[in-house]
């Protein structure tokens, strides 16, 4: 081992936080570019959901709990129920289906 | 004075707020964080180490693309540009945040702010409407980092210990919470339905497809974002009002 592992954390750190930080305070007023404008608005909803699936389906041991847990979710998502209710309902639904599926 | 006071209640509210909102995240955090341990052990870190890793970074595909390059012992300058590559999503949102700020928001805000746009911690932010009130997101932020960066330490300790049935279930906890962020603007608003199916079956493709597969979750994930929003915004461009 010949690199400092404080020295790698450093530059992991460091990295990290310009690239969260430099938009943040660079960009100060409204932008007015309407497809800017639009791109931005779609950006969380797509990463987020990007994010979700296939890979609900690949964390959890059977792939059918997690993909009835998105079903699930999505369903009491619809009807209205907040953050916590459906990452709990999520966790339940693998919990108690894993305990038929996975011996 | 009066004013002042308004707005004190205000952010007091809001941290209240972002502290309950904050557990979830937390509870998903530990349970991924506790398997970024395992790996952080592989690389050859001590718990004190994954923990310093952990409360720095706030970034699961960032930090295990990290110890990938820690473990193959690489330079320090791939390090930087893995971080970069792993990490580029914040960049995405950050810009999307910036918009949400008032301007006259004070510089230690943004900077504060800057320490932790992660995508959860994004997610729930973002959700609320009008203006950003950075208490909110210190809230969330006072639950989740412990969570976060005592996980990784107790991965690295006792990766193990914890029943292989619980981690399966908890994992999934980050999941729902995205879920629950998603649906509510998918119900009212039908191109963000829409694109939400596309995000799956594209990303569902992506993961399975050769060559995409190859690439990192990370990269994957920026490809797709950059992609579908940019389409997204070429056929359905929003009012000022919408966003």
């Amino acid at each position: 081992m010949t690199h400092n592992i404080y020295i790698y954390l450093a530059i992991m750190a460091a990295v990290t936080y310009i690239i969260r930080v430099l938009p943040l305070t660079l960009i100060r007023r409204q932008i007015k570019n309407r497809f800017l404008q639009s791109f931005l608005y779609y950006v969380p909803y797509v990463t987020l959901a990007v994010m979700t699936f296939p890979a609900i389906v690949d964390a959890t041991q059977s792939p059918a709990a997690g993909a009835v847990a998105l079903a699930i979710g999505i369903f009491a998502a619809w009807k209205g129920a907040g953050l916590f209710p459906v990452s709990v309902m999520c966790c339940a639904v693998v919990f108690i289906l894993e305990l038929f599926l996975v011996r | 004075m009066k004013k002042n006071k308004i707005t004190l209640t205000e952010n007091r509210t809001a941290f209240a707020e972002g502290m309950r909102d904050g557990i979830p995240i937390g509870l998903g955090y530990l349970a991924v964080a506790f398997s970024l341990g395992v790996a952080a052990k592989r690389a050859g870190l001590t718990a004190f180490q994954g923990f310093l890793a952990s409360l720095l970074n706030n970034a699961s595909a960032g930090e295990y693309a990290g110890f990938t390059v820690i473990a193959s012992d690489a330079g320090y300058l791939e390090m930087a540009l893995m971080t970069l590559v792993a990490n580029a999503r914040y960049l995405l949102m950050s810009c999307a945040l910036s918009q949400r700020f008032a301007p006259s928001t004070r510089l230690i805000h943004r900077l504060a702010l800057g320490y932790d746009v992660t995508d959860e911690l994004f997610g729930i932010t973002i959700a609320r409407p009008g203006v950003l009130n950075p208490w909110y997101t210190y809230g969330a932020i006072l639950i989740a980092i412990p969570c976060w960066s005592c996980g990784t330490a107790l991965g690295v300790i006792a990766g193990n210990i914890l029943p292989l049935r619980a981690v399966s279930a908890l994992s999934v906890a980050l999941y729902g919470m995205f879920i629950a962020i998603i649906i509510p603007p998918a119900k009212k608003n039908r191109v963000v339905a829409v694109f939400v199916a596309l995000s799956f079956l594209a990303s569902f493709g992506a993961a399975r497809l050769p060559y995409l597969a190859q690439l990192s979750a990370g990269t994957r994930t920026i490809l797709l974002t950059v992609v579908l929003s940019a389409l997204a915004a070429a056929l359905f461009p929003v009012t000022p009002n919408e966003t």
